[in-house]
């Protein structure tokens, strides 16, 4: 099938080419990283954590996603997903390979990441966190890989196939709930330190996964013609939908334990998020208002059926996605850390380089996902299984 | 087979790279000089810890092992096969005899292309850089 | 027929047997060396060390200042200016040390007090809970402490920590310190890992107490806390003490006599 990713009109070229040297472009600011450390990223002695591992969060997120196209398609038999699932497949793949990246570009010692194989530790959730990414790479690039070889040779997938998607299915739960683990498993970061953290990152990556899969189905839709079917994107859509509203739920959740119980500890976070501290008010409440702003938009969009399935769904993926992206890729992180260990605050913005390297990672999934949704095109274009 | 041709070619094309190390040093051997080691001028010992031998072949593990052993057993005595006993330190046992780092460590670890980074943390005896 | 699938089984007995062995050896990693190792003669021994810190004895921050600079000048620490700073020891005030304890109205002389902040070493570290290498581990005598050989610097552990005790190091921390080194006999450490207070291992190991308490001239104190007749417990039994965040279940090994 990899004969697919050779013939193209010039503007797949040119697509690549630009990712390619944005890429290039990148990998100097990362080259610059190994060569000054981490000193050239906004992270500091309190806030040890940035940019690179919160966009690590945000991506296993969108990798799990794609559990919502194969979970009703194989355990519910809804066939309408059946064409867009390789799409979902294919998208977990880019982002698992991103988040190994964000991870690898986040070590202060990056030549000695195999210690985490090497001496393997089991009371660490980081070497979960390992297995679990490593393994669903694999399961998403066999299964992908064998349904879309027997799609195109137009038999039904080998039956061994089948036991690997449902462990897939399961598997990708796993993936989220060990990566909050990471978090809801620290004693004294207030705004980590809470049950409900894996929960709020299934809803969020189940809402956030399938918006974004939307959104570049219908740029591709644009592109070539491909159309996933009407009565998919609205099944996906519903979904995404009340997954928004799980998410904004459990979101409200934490806010009334914090204030209602009045623990100071677990309001800090929250009203440095939203309020500053002290009179003082950082970068990160003016986007902290605009995810609140974003988030209540896209479900007054969302909710009524009619507009769900109107010209405004776009604008409202969009802002769910830059919502989600707020909540999970930056607050998350800051909220976490500020304020720090001694009940202070000392901030934390990326720097220019740190946002370089970011732009690299994502660059080089954005690779990887149009090389394989290429190959996938192509396949579906050839045995007419494009559109209605 | 389908585009046999280019197939084979590719395959043999990929294997002589592929292999092109052991191509280029074929007759490396020929040109080989071992390395004249600059022993210890000032030696306070007489001896290394084990046999000359023993070191040249094993002291990278040995150094691990020492470095385990002193960290996480708190065992920071050697005691040699010759039963001497030695202090557990690269900087401050090894280092006091083999203070010349260009002419004693460097010369092998240059000949080697092997550029262990010890120096980082530990540090080299006073003179050398 | 049955001759072949005997040979067969003994041919496949041999290869689980020799598979398993060779799976066992390796997990053992076998010793390199032909000698044996030891503790030393006069290293000092605990079954769980801890601190005492007689905080009424100190009248101002100033006299914590010198025994800060024994410990950091001992191993090296650089002194790097900003957010990026590494520190084994440093002063922090009441508030800020303490943030679990709400009383506004405590003693003046409490509430405007600086207090020497370190590792705990705690007896349920959440650092060695998240290391993903075993770069950071406890110790038989309670001792926490690192292998910088092994870190990845993957800062889970900086996450973890509820103390705030532990440093990054950003940046090469040798262009951080003088040329040479304040102590030539102690290593530095490299970019790219983490570091804190290791309650001076290394020099328990030959007999001396740690840089701090030798500092302090006997206001910090270092004992085994097992053991009823050591010169933490009594102080400890006699003197009312307070930990950091006590709430968390770390059980610090660090105590403050105030």
């Amino acid at each position: 099938m990899l004969e697919k990713l050779l013939t193209g009109q010039k503007r797949y070229y040119a697509w690549l080419l630009f990712l390619l040297v944005v890429i290039a472009v990148c990998g100097i600011a990362y080259l610059q990283q190994l060569q000054e450390g981490l000193s050239i990223t906004g992270m500091s002695r309190d806030v040890s954590w940035g940019l690179y591992i919160s966009q690590f969060t945000y991506l296993v997120g969108v990798a799990a996603s794609a559990v919502m196209l194969v979970l009703p398609a194989y355990f519910h038999h809804y066939v309408k997903f059946k064409r867009m699932i390789i799409f979902g497949e294919f998208m977990a793949i880019s982002a698992v390979v991103m988040c190994a990246l964000f991870i690898v570009v986040d070590l202060g010692q990056p030549q000695r990441m195999l210690n985490v194989m090497l001496h393997p530790t089991p009371n660490s959730v980081m070497f979960y966190d390992m297995i679990v990414l490593v393994g669903y790479l694999c399961l998403n690039a066999i299964i992908g890989w064998v349904t879309l070889e027997a799609e195109r040779h137009n038999v039904m997938p080998p039956k061994w196939i089948k036991p690997l998607i449902y462990l897939s299915i399961l598997w990708a739960f796993s993936i989220h709930t060990v990566t909050a683990f990471l978090y809801a498993g620290i004693p004294g970061r207030h705004y980590w330190l809470t049950a409900i953290m894996a929960a709020r990152f299934l809803s969020s990556a189940f809402c956030s996964g399938p918006a974004i899969l939307l959104l570049l189905v219908f740029i591709v839709r644009r592109l070539t013609g491909f159309n996933p079917g009407k009565e998919a994107i609205k099944t996906l859509t519903t979904i995404i939908t009340y997954a928004m509203c799980i998410n904004v739920f459990f979101y409200l959740l934490e806010v009334f334990t914090a204030f209602y119980s009045g623990i100071p500890g677990h309001q800090h976070p929250l009203v440095f998020l939203f309020a500053g501290h002290e009179g003082h008010v950082s970068w990160v409440t003016s986007w902290m208002w605009a995810a609140v702003v974003m988030a209540a938009a896209s479900l007054i969009i969302l909710i009524p059926p009619t507009w769900r399935t109107g010209p405004l769904l776009p604008l409202a993926l969009v802002m769910l996605v830059a919502a989600s992206w707020i909540d999970k890729g930056l607050g998350l992180l800051i909220g976490g850390f500020t304020p720090n260990m001694f009940e202070t605050i000392t901030e934390y913005m990326p720097t220019g380089r740190e946002i370089m390297v970011a732009i690299g990672v994502y660059a080089v999934g954005a690779l990887v996902l149009s090389l394989l949704w290429k190959i996938a095109l192509g396949v579906k274009k050839e045995v007419g299984n494009f559109s209605d | 087979m389908y585009n046999a041709k280019a197939v084979i070619v590719g395959i043999i094309i990929f294997a002589g790279i592929f292999s092109a190390p052991f191509w280029v040093n074929f007759n490396g051997t020929r040109d080989y000089k071992r390395p004249e080691l600059e022993l210890p001028k000032t030696p306070n010992e007489k001896a290394c810890i084990e046999s000359a031998e023993f070191m040249r072949a094993n002291h990278m593990t040995l150094l691990n092992e020492w470095r385990d052993q002193a960290l996480r057993n708190e065992n920071r005595v050697y005691v040699a096969s010759d039963g001497k006993k030695w202090t557990i330190s690269l900087q401050n046992t090894c280092m006091k005899c083999h203070d010349n780092y260009a002419e004693f460590c460097d010369k092998c670890h240059v000949t080697n292309n092997v550029d262990p980074y010890c120096w980082t943390c530990h540090i080299l005896p006073k003179g050398n850089k | 027929m049955n001759n072949s699938r005997r040979s067969f089984l003994k041919v496949a007995g041999l290869s689980v047997f020799a598979l398993s062995s060779g799976v066992a050896g390796l997990a053992n990693a076998a010793q390199v060396a032909p000698g044996r190792y030891e503790r030393g003669a006069n290293a000092l021994h605990a079954k769980r060390w801890a601190m005492v810190i007689d905080t009424r004895a100190f009248k101002s921050a100033e006299e914590y200042k010198p025994i800060i600079e024994a410990c950091h000048s001992f191993h090296n620490v650089p002194k790097i200016p900003g957010k990026q700073e590494v520190k084994w020891m440093w002063l922090d005030n009441y508030d800020h040390a303490f943030p679990d304890d709400l009383s506004e109205h405590q003693k003046p002389s409490l509430l405007q007090a600086q207090f020497p902040l370190l590792c705990n070493h705690c007896t349920n570290p959440p650092c060695v809970r998240v290391c993903p290498t075993q770069a950071t581990y406890k110790m038989e005598d309670g001792i926490v402490a690192m292998d910088y050989h092994r870190c990845i610097g993957c800062r889970f552990c900086m996450a973890g920590c509820p103390y705030g005790a532990r440093s990054f190091n950003f940046v090469d921390p040798r262009k951080y310190l003088s040329d040479p080194v304040p102590n030539p006999t102690f290593p530095t450490r490299m970019i790219g890992v983490v570091e804190k207070c290791t309650f001076c291992a290394e020099r328990l190991a030959v007999g001396k107490m740690p840089a701090c308490v030798e500092a302090s001239g006997g206001r910090i104190l270092f004992g085994d806390l097992d053991d009823p007749s050591s010169s933490v417990r009594k102080a400890l039994a006699d003197n009312f003490s307070i930990r950091r965040k006590p709430n968390l279940g770390t059980q610090p090994g660090v105590y403050y006599l105030i």
